[in-house]
């Protein structure tokens, strides 16, 4: 099957619009497509009519271009004819917003959808869902643009089975600075599913990273998607739901007891080099380094600060998370300190972590990242600026990004996520430096390079 | 891939719903896993000889379709040291519900390992590997890979268990064979891709490791559907 028009559609008809209800579902995703996206849309209801000033063609047939996709949005008993119907006039592909379906017990509708699908090769997301967002070209979802947080383009690319999650992990990626490329819900997946998907998004060149909120798999559909999981380049990030309902048949073997499903699925993952994150908030983060780097790295740290506090608390948090924070070397720490502005020198703490202390200024962290992005002794930096300090510029940015790039060496960044400091987080995130809101975030993006075997 | 004689031991067993431990055992060594030295006894002087023949002291357990977990039951005996505390044992496990017959197996040295199987519904087969013994769920210490398992994914097993020094010679003791342990894991994971259709859950539980082989000591295979 062919997705790229369902997946990058300049032609979309709206099936279901009311002419009446203007907050009908149809009706707010016909309005957002053609107030705001580069793609030409029509509405569709069988009555015809005006919406608004345009034309409502009565079915898929009267429009007179080719139409790459249909949004469906009409009651599900009428969803098969009108599959039908895309079908034979060529649409490239639907996407099923419609409820109704197994969700409420009819399996027959929905497999009735599945059969016209298969037999015709024809590509449909849904029913039950929300679609597809892709920032800049086109959106089904339902909701009101200005209800809607939007995170900017990018390059993670995230597929939700619940369309709520969706819209949620979306708010905590546009917070986090995390862009994305597209974003899928699949609802109940009657014949597009995570593997599907994830065999196209591995070849869509704007896609680095690709993200999962995944319930559950059909039986051994698991073991295809890590299968396929591996043999791809891209890193995988993966959030599952239900790791605490188990099955509910008698267990009679010590294997089948210790083996419950969900440390079956989070083994096979990290067997096969998915990253597995534990909550939305480990997601967020795992996205934004990992759409910044793919190369794999150990597990040591060097961590520099301008409060000895943060230093520690960060260290607390890397070994916890399995990272290790080695000593430096009287070479390394000599080179550093060479450099150091004559007041920061007496006073820094040069142990990992380093402490800058208060005084420090610009010149004293370039010292300290090119001290450590060149020493062999460490595998990533992590820096904690606290801009209140005053001898930080919000110049910082954009110049320690330099010393990355000479370097290659992940850095990553903790900055609190405050407007005022906005022009600091952009020279790191617009040089592609990962910045994190809180210091438990910035270790969770070095864990996830370290974690990532595909990288 | 299965023999005859591996098929008709699991065909032989579908009515009970698990394989009893020296079919299964048997099953196992036409694979090329190591199992003890031992001898089924229908009656006290079977069993005297069995146990001559493999050597004092030896262990002794009792065969029965109604029993799965032997130990629970009072059925397991450990480091029987002659022929009457033999005789002993014979009489009065033979008083044990559907009592089938006594093992005899040699008594083993070395590590307690689990060695497992399942066949997930999302994933498939799956291999456990775990510190053994009877005290396996009380530990948890377990680590699970999906089927096929290949020699670099047992070694990273291997270091991803808490108690893997304990098999590293911890505190004077002997080394486990590592190699010896990887021959087993992957004839075990070949078996299980095999058996894939046929069955539910399998504990090799425990598999006695040395640093010169290793043994499944004892072994339950529970069918699809039990």
């Amino acid at each position: 099957m062919d997705y790229r028009p369902l997946l990058n559609p300049e032609t979309i008809a709206v099936v279901g619009v009311s002419l009446t209800n203007d907050r009908h579902p149809a009706n707010v995703i016909y309005n957002k497509i053609l107030l705001r996206y580069p793609v030409k849309v029509y509405p569709v209801n069988p009555r015809g009519g005006m919406l608004q000033r345009d034309r409502v063609y009565e079915d898929i047939s009267r429009i007179p271009t080719k139409i790459d996709l249909a949004v469906v949005a009409a009651r599900a008993e009428f969803v098969p004819d009108i599959l039908a119907s895309c079908i034979q006039n060529g649409v490239g592909g639907a996407i099923v917003i419609s409820g109704g379906f197994a969700e409420i017990g009819r399996r027959d509708l929905q497999d009735r959808l599945v059969e016209l699908a298969r037999a015709a090769e024809f590509p449909f997301i849904g029913p039950n869902c929300l679609g597809i967002y892709a920032p800049s070209r086109f959106d089904t979802f339902f909701l009101p643009g200005e209800r809607l947080v939007r995170p900017e383009p990018g390059t993670v690319a995230m597929v939700s089975q619940s369309g709520g999650v969706l819209v949620d992990q979306m708010v905590k990626f546009a917070e986090q600075g995390v862009g994305l490329s597209l974003a899928v819900s699949i609802g109940n997946k009657a014949l597009i599913r995570e593997v599907d998907l994830l065999e196209y998004l591995a070849t869509d060149d704007g896609t680095r990273v690709i993200a999962f909120y995944v319930e559950g798999f059909a039986q051994n559909e698991g073991r295809r998607f890590v299968r396929t999981a591996a043999r791809l380049s891209k890193p995988i990030i993966v959030l599952k739901a239900g790791k605490t309902v188990e099955g509910r048949r008698a267990v009679s073997s010590h294997t089948a007891s210790l083996a419950g499903d969900y440390r079956v699925f989070s083994e096979v993952m990290a067997q096969h080099g998915i990253v597995e994150a534990q909550d939305e908030f480990e997601l967020a983060s795992f996205c934004e380094s990992l759409s910044c780097y793919q190369t794999a790295v150990g597990d040591r740290v060097g961590i520099i600060s301008v409060s000895g506090g943060h230093g520690a608390l960060a260290s607390d948090v890397c070994i916890a998370r399995g990272l290790t924070l080695p000593r430096l070397s009287e070479q390394t720490r000599q080179q550093i300190r060479d450099n150091l502005s004559p007041s920061v020198r007496p006073i820094a703490s040069l142990e990992n972590p380093i402490d800058l202390t208060g005084s420090a200024v610009d010149e004293d962290f370039v010292a300290a990242a090119n001290g450590l992005c060149s020493s062999p002794e460490v595998d990533a930096v992590i820096l904690l600026l606290l801009p209140y300090s005053p001898g930080i510029s919000m110049d910082l940015g954009a110049r320690l990004s330099y010393v990355l790039r000479r370097e290659g060496k992940p850095l990553v960044a903790y900055v609190p996520h405050q407007e005022k400091y906005r022009m600091l987080i952009e020279g790191f995130e617009l040089n592609n430096v990962p910045v994190a809101a809180s210091i438990e975030g910035a270790v969770l993006m070095v864990e996830a390079i370290r974690r990532c075997k595909t990288c | 891939m299965l023999t005859e004689d591996m098929r008709l031991i699991i065909d032989k067993a579908r009515e009970t719903g698990w394989i009893l431990e020296p079919d299964a055992k048997r099953l196992l060594a036409l694979t090329g896993l190591t199992v003890p030295d031992f001898g089924l006894a229908a009656t006290a002087s079977e069993a005297v000889a069995a146990a001559q023949r493999i050597g004092y002291p030896v262990a002794a357990k009792v065969v029965s379709a109604k029993i799965l977990h032997k130990s629970e039951a009072g059925g397991v005996a450990v480091g029987v040291p002659n022929a009457s505390h033999l005789t002993d044992i014979f009489g009065k496990f033979s008083a044990l519900e559907g009592f089938a017959g006594l093992l005899v197996e040699e008594m083993l040295p070395g590590s307690e390992l689990i060695v497992g199987a399942k066949v997930d519904f999302q994933f498939g087969p799956v291999i456990l590997l775990g510190i053994g013994g009877t005290g396996v769920e009380i530990y948890r210490d377990t680590v699970i890979r999906m089927a096929p398992v290949t020699e670099k994914d047992v070694q990273a097993m291997l270091a991803g268990l808490k108690g893997a020094r304990l098999l590293q010679g911890y505190r004077g003791a002997e080394p486990i064979s590592v190699p010896e342990l990887i021959r087993l894991m992957l004839a075990f994971s070949a078996l299980v891709m095999d058996l894939e259709n046929d069955i539910e859950s399998i504990d090799l539980n425990p598999v006695k490791c040395t640093g010169s082989r290793c043994v499944v000591a004892d072994a339950r295979i529970m069918l699809r559907g039990f």
